[in-house]
């Protein structure tokens, strides 16, 4: 990892001041991680160059990690070598007091506007070069990046996920800093170490000034807090203490008790389709039912708050989506709780704990089946577990045309193995319901589009 | 006294507090068949006599008694047991598990038991107690048998106590020290033509007496040692009912036969017994006949069938046959539900369209180890289902009447002379696309894979398999891997050869070589290992072929697999061409013909990397190199122009070039196992195992021979290509100069390196434990893409020499066996259900943590 900071301040060789390092020697210091160092390249009256060096120990990187995320740390990755939290903390060891505006000799100088050009690489940008525009520019900076190829011999592989980043301006040097020392764990959206509570005061204390009034506060609050949603919600309770905007807006997912969620939240899509479900469920009148690919409960959520359903059993095969919605449960009464379980299982299993239930059902589920799975759930679903009502629903690929995001023939989510039109999915439902005996009825979910129809489709099927 | 009792029971000793009930239990039975209340009170208590700890106490004594029930083992009940209601739950369980309970009464008087009871300073209630006891027992005495105890043994004096002796039975349904070999035949239904004629093909000799005057007598003598076993149903419908009870009553007093009872034995017993029977489904036959045979004739008859059993366990338990089939936990204990279950089935209490009784399908759940026999619903061809096998295949209908020669399972029928009577339903239902198995398999239980799984494979110790691993590959398999069908293996993961102390090294073959050396392995064979993708080839002749021995109905011919499952081309259209082509090859070199097979199974190595891991390549390998590059060019110019300044960087412009150096061998590295594919254009198969073929698992093929058979595809077609290989002779000294130089050849030409195998598939070492079955040497700039660009500077070799590959070995040598097995159970025409359970078991094993760079 490479950063550069250079002036044409006159003399700019005050630079060494304000860095506290003299511009004449070979700067080391001993990290954790690794080393760091710093050199002057040039220093001259009329320019002069710091240069910070990382070099990150990739051995001592991986050894004493094991499990967990860190078996997938232990491939080769850029984390040695790419401009990370890794660079933030060696120039808070390096340069720790040129960031905070402190000079010994030239302390005037550094609470002064100097013309200053910084360059960073290899920088990631994950979110693309637009990013660095909108992280950089609102902050009265000019920035020129230039991408760095993938691969010098084989040019056919384009462009690397990284630039080398040039900043320049007149500014007050530790404002620079300390600008890049939030924004480059930000663009890079990956930290190395455990994000605790201690991070989210640095945070505050390196955007002081700059962050409040920051257009993509949002986004670099929760990059650099590594998503961590009660880090992030304090710190940006605690940015926008006293002013009024709607602070809800963007607090409130996570604060939102499950039951309240479909009441307050605009209505989507997803949210309309699991109403309907639930709608559907309460008017077959139902009390033990299946959620057959219950993900992390939202549809749980809105039966339990109906006494009608006695016994709800979520079904899921992701054993993460099965552990949030746990902890989903765990925030509920004991008496609300009683009614509910989940378990691990897979549709295209039979499985004897599913059999003997009102009603079931799968919410966007058969579309993630692989077709020549698909057969394996008709018979574990409909055949074995066989419950009186099931309730199928999947997306109209015939309202595709109506996204503008999507490409002819692409499906809405990465995973889906295959979306279907109406007359499809109606084929399908025919022939289902003739050959495990049921009665099928169809019905479009959300608004009605007249020659493409409605975004998502609803399979009622009942003995 | 003898007290006979079933060696399967539940003893009830019923008596009053201080009877002698403990004595006499310890003195007749293993400690560990008595459950007493006693001794419960005290393990839920502290305190044997805590009458407040009672009901806690007999929830453990009932939970006891239910497990070991479920078990079956003998059970002892030591608690009073004076009250109906006491006795109660005990006979409801046993009725569950399918025993009849046993019940000893022991009252050697009041008198006694006070006198005990007085001397035991624990036992200081009133003499009311033992006076109430004694009474309620009095009161129960005559109803016991009603109660639906089997045996009732009353000991009323010191003497009669002191004398008795408990001898255990075998269950009549006990046939466990005949081993056989037996002929099992199916539903005779008066065919006696067709019964005789298949009774001679199985080589019988049958010699009838009919003198007029004398009753008709059949001798039948067996090829040597063999026994027949009829399922019963050997009545009604057909012409010559008489002359098939008496051939099968004269075997089996003559001791050359045994039957058991089915459903319409038992009506017609009712309408000799007199009892109101409806006359239907062939009966008036069996009673013309029953009547022209006279009435000594029909006691005979009424006797015989009295005394057949519902079903019988043979060979030490590996086979039961009952007329219509008999659930695992019914197997060799009695009970009037067994009797019902063996006669008549399960039937779901619906009708069909013929307004046939609808059959719940038992053998579809059946798991059992123990295989068996069947008849009673005629089915067209007999096929194994789950270890089971229905051999009534409706002879009197039309069809044939078929036996099953045992061990041998060889089947062995005798076509109907007519039609001798019209099914309600037709018999000649179409053919099955599937088999029954496959049909049968072609949906997976759950609870076949899910939880903590213990797995026994032939090559090894039983295998643990985790339940959170299990629950990890559980989401591998239902989200990205191919239909379970095609997944007969997955192959196990390899370790690499010990650490390298040469300097530069970190892996190099003499360790490699020197570790099967060690291990008593006089020749190994090195095989030049790809830098591809390992991947799973199943295909068969044509898709007929695939789908009669895989059951898949897509008309798909094979499939191509990852180690973790997953299709290997992300195109259909691709999977479709390979197969295709690797089909053509297998079959133009010949080698489904050697095999005698059409379908195959191969290990093997596709190329480029980059088909494969192309966003691995491009997000994380490829960016390392260009992040490291660009990071390096600007520190090595400052550098200099501080040096250029006369600055002391202190050597550390030559500790960047250098490292600069070792970043371009990494990128050039990476380069080199990556070229553009277009389709199926460019792209490689290494093939390196013959895995399995119709009835072989070819691990008793040494490398050389897998190799060369291979090596024969490349031949046939350029999409394939053969392996350099090296054999290695201990004895000689001098091969393994030349395979280290060859190494050395290879990997400074931009070889992945080599893998190192046993010559012999199956190489056993130390404890005749599997030996790894092959461990790779990598080479020193192949290394730079597992370890990073810098791994080879000294200072952090000397770190990563201290790697541990025990975990990984271990690892190894449980996937290789579980997934020989997978092939074994296939090969076998086992259940798909036990093939996906070692397949599944593999992919949980991945999901265990190992360092992913060995």
């Amino acid at each position: 990892m490479y950063l550069e900071i250079s002036t044409t301040h006159r003399p700019a060789t005050d630079l060494g001041f304000l860095l506290h390092k003299n511009p004449n020697r070979l700067h080391q210091l001993d990290l954790a991680f690794g080393k760091a160092w710093l050199c002057f390249p040039e220093a001259t009256e009329g320019r002069c160059t710091a240069a910070l060096i990382l070099d990150v120990d990739t051995v001592g990187l991986v050894r004493g990690k094991s499990g967990g995320d860190g078996l997938m740390q232990q491939y080769v990755n850029d984390r040695p070598y790419a401009a990370s939290s890794f660079l933030s903390v060696a120039m808070g060891r390096m340069i720790r007091e040129a960031i905070s505006g402190r000079s010994k000799e030239r302390q005037e100088l550094a609470e002064t506007a100097l013309p200053l050009t910084i360059r960073v690489a290899p920088l990631p940008a994950r979110g693309g070069p637009d990013l660095l525009h909108r992280l950089f520019e609102p902050l009265g900076h000019s920035i020129t990046c230039e991408p760095i190829p993938m691969d010098a011999v084989r040019r056919d592989w384009g462009a690397s996920p990284y630039v080398t980043l040039m900043i320049s301006g007149t500014i007050r040097l530790s404002d620079l800093l300390s600008h890049l020392y939030v924004l480059i764990p930000v663009l890079d959206a990956r930290k190395h170490y455990y994000v605790g509570d201690d991070e989210l005061e640095k945070l505050l204390a390196r955007g002081e000034g700059w962050l409040k009034s920051h257009p993509e506060r949002e986004l670099i609050v929760s990059r650099y807090l590594k998503g961590r949603s009660t880090l992030v919600r304090e710190a940006l309770a605690r940015l926008t203490e006293g002013e009024d905007a709607e602070p809800e807006t963007a607090l409130d997912n996570a604060k939102k008790d499950i039951a309240e969620e479909a009441i307050e939240k605009p209505l989507r899509l997803h949210d309309h389709r699991l109403d309907a479900v639930a709608d559907a469920l309460k008017r077959l009148g139902a009390a033990r039912v299946l959620d057959l690919g219950c993900g992390e409960g939202k549809l749980i959520g809105r039966l339990i708050k109906e006494k009608q359903f006695a016994e709800i059993v979520g079904v899921e095969v992701s054993s993460i989506a099965l552990a949030r919605a746990a902890d989903r449960l765990e925030r509920l009464p004991d008496r609300v709780r009683a009614r509910v379980k989940f378990l691990q299982g897979a549709l295209i299993y039979r499985d004897a704990r599913l059999r003997g239930y009102d009603a079931a059902a799968l919410v966007e589920v058969i579309e993630h089946i692989e077709p020549e799975r698909l057969i394996h759930m008709e018979r574990a679903v409909f055949g074995d577990a066989a419950p009186r009502a099931v309730i199928v629903t999947t997306p109209n690929a015939d309202y595709n045309v109506l996204f503008e995001k999507l490409s002819a023939g692409q499906f809405r989510h990465a995973d889906h193995r295959f979306e279907w039109t109406r007359a499809e999915f109606s084929d399908w439902c025919a022939r289902i319901a003739k050959t495990y005996g049921y009665e099928v009825s169809l019905e479009p979910l959300g608004d009605i589009h007249e020659s493409h129809g409605a975004p998502s489709q609803m399979g009622i099927f009942c003995k | 006294m003898k007290l006979d009792i079933p060696e399967f029971t539940v003893v009830v000793l019923i008596g009053a507090s201080g009877s002698g009930k403990s004595t006499f239990a310890r003195k007749h039975f293993l400690s560990t068949e008595i459950v007493s209340s006693d001794i419960c009170r005290g393990l839920v208590s502290d305190d044997e006599n805590d009458q407040a700890a009672t009901g806690d106490a007999f929830d453990l004594l009932y939970a006891t008694l239910e497990i070991r029930l479920k078990r079956r083992k003998l059970t002892v009940v030591d608690a009073t047991n004076v009250r109906a209601e006491d006795r109660k739950r005990i006979i409801t369980l046993a009725k569950k598990w399918h025993t009849l309970p046993t019940a000893i009464v022991i009252n050697p008087g009041e008198d006694v038991c006070h006198e005990r009871n007085r001397s035991r300073p624990d036992r200081d209630f009133g003499p009311h107690v033992v006076r109430n006891q004694t009474s309620a027992l009095r009161r129960s005495l005559r109803g016991l048998k009603r109660e639906g105890f089997g045996h009732v043994y009353i000991l009323e004096t010191a003497e009669e106590i002191a004398s008795a002796c408990v001898n255990r039975m075998k269950l009549w349904t006990d046939k466990r020290d005949e081993k056989g070999p037996f002929d099992i035949i199916g539903d005779v239904h008066g065919c006696c033509d067709e019964l005789e004629a298949l009774l001679k093909k199985l080589g019988y000799a049958i010699a009838k007496t009919d003198e007029p005057g004398h009753l008709v007598r059949y001798s039948v003598t067996p090829p040597e040692g063999r026994k027949a076993v009829f399922v019963g149903d050997i009545v009604d419908r057909g012409p010559r009912t008489g002359d098939s009870l008496r051939l099968v009553m004269d075997m089996v007093d003559a001791g050359t036969a045994h039957c058991v009872v089915g459903n319409h034995e038992a009506k017609a017993e009712k309408w000799l017994s007199g009892r109101d029977v409806k006359i239907a489904h062939g009966l008036a036959l069996t009673i013309d006949d029953l009547n022209a045979g006279g009435d000594t004739f029909k006691a005979r008859v009424k006797k015989f069938i009295g005394g057949l059993r519902s079903h019988y366990m043979f060979d030490g338990g590996r086979l039961v046959v009952a007329h219509a089939g008999i659930k695992q936990e019914m197997q060799n204990r009695a009970s009037s539900a067994i009797r019902a279950f063996c006669m008549y089935g399960e039937t779901t209490g619906e009708n069909d369209e013929f307004g046939l009784p609808v059959r719940h399908n038992w053998a579809a759940e059946y798991r059992g180890d123990t295989r068996v026999v069947y008849g009673h619903t005629p089915v067209l061809e007999t096929e194994w289902l789950n270890n089971t096998l229905c051999i009534d295949t409706g002879c009197v209908f039309g069809g044939k009447l078929t036996a099953l020669r045992y061990p041998e399972m060889e089947l062995v029928s005798e076509t109907a002379r007519k039609v001798h009577c019209e099914p309600v339903r037709p018999l000649a239902l179409p053919a099955g696309f599937l088999s029954a198995q496959q049909e049968h398999d072609d949906t997976l239980d759950i609870a076949d894979v899910l939880g903590k799984r213990i797995l026994t494979s032939r090559h090894s110790h039983s295998i643990t398999i985790r339940e959170e691993n299990a629950a990890a590959a559980l989401e591998v398999m239902v989200r990205f891997a191919v239909d379970p069908k095609w997944l007969i293996y997955l192959p196990p993961t390899m370790s690499p050869c010990e650490t390298s102390n040469e300097p530069g090294f970190l892996e190099h073959p003499a360790e490699a070589l020197s570790f099967y050396e060690r291990a008593g392995v006089r020749r190994v064979i090195c095989e030049e290992k790809h830098m591809g993708s390992r991947a799973i080839i199943v295909f068969a002749r044509d898709s007929d072929a695939a789908r009669r021995r895989f059951g898949v109905t897509t008309g798909a011919q094979g499939h191509v697999y990852t180690r973790s499952g997953r299709p290997f081309f992300s195109n259909a259209a691709e999977t479709a061409e390979v197969i295709a082509r690797t089909a053509r090859a297998a079959e133009a070199s010949g080698i489904f013909a050697e095999l005698d097979t059409d379908w195959l199974c191969l290990d093997a190595e596709i190329m480029p990397w980059s088909a494969k891991a192309q966003a691995l390549i491009e997000q994380q390998y490829a960016p390392v190199g260009a992040a490291a590059g660009a990071g390096l060019a600007l520190a090595q110019a400052a550098l200099a122009a501080a040096a250029e300044r006369g600055i002391d960087t202190h050597g550390l412009s030559e500790r960047f070039a250098d490292e600069r150096r070792r970043v371009d061998a990494f990128r050039a590295a990476v380069r080199q196992y990556c070229w553009p594919v277009t389709g199926l254009e460019g792209v490689c198969i290494a093939p390196f195992h013959i895995l399995a073929s119709e009835g072989m698992v070819h691990t008793e093929q040494s490398h050389t021979w897998h190799m060369e058979t291979l090596a024969r595809l490349a031949a046939h077609d350029p999409l394939f290509q053969a392996t350099r290989t090296r054999v290695v002779d201990f004895d000689r000294p001098e091969t393994r100069g030349s395979a280290i130089a060859w190494w050395m050849e290879m990997t400074a030409a931009g070889g992945e390196g080599m893998v190192v195998k046993p010559e012999q598939f199956l190489a056993r070492g130390a404890q005749n434990r599997l030996l790894q079955p092959a461990v790779k040497c990598r080479g020193q700039n192949y290394l730079r893409i597992i370890y990073g660009p810098d791994y080879d500077r000294e200072e952090n070799l000397v770190r990563l020499r201290k790697r541990g590959l025990n975990a990984k070995r271990s690892l190894a040598s449980r996937e290789f066996a579980l997934g020989l097995e997978a092939l074994e159970r296939f090969v076998a025409r086992e259940p798909l259900r036990r093939v996906h359970e070692c397949v599944f078991g593999v992919l949980a094993l991945e999901s265990e943590p190992v360092d992913p760079r060995l």
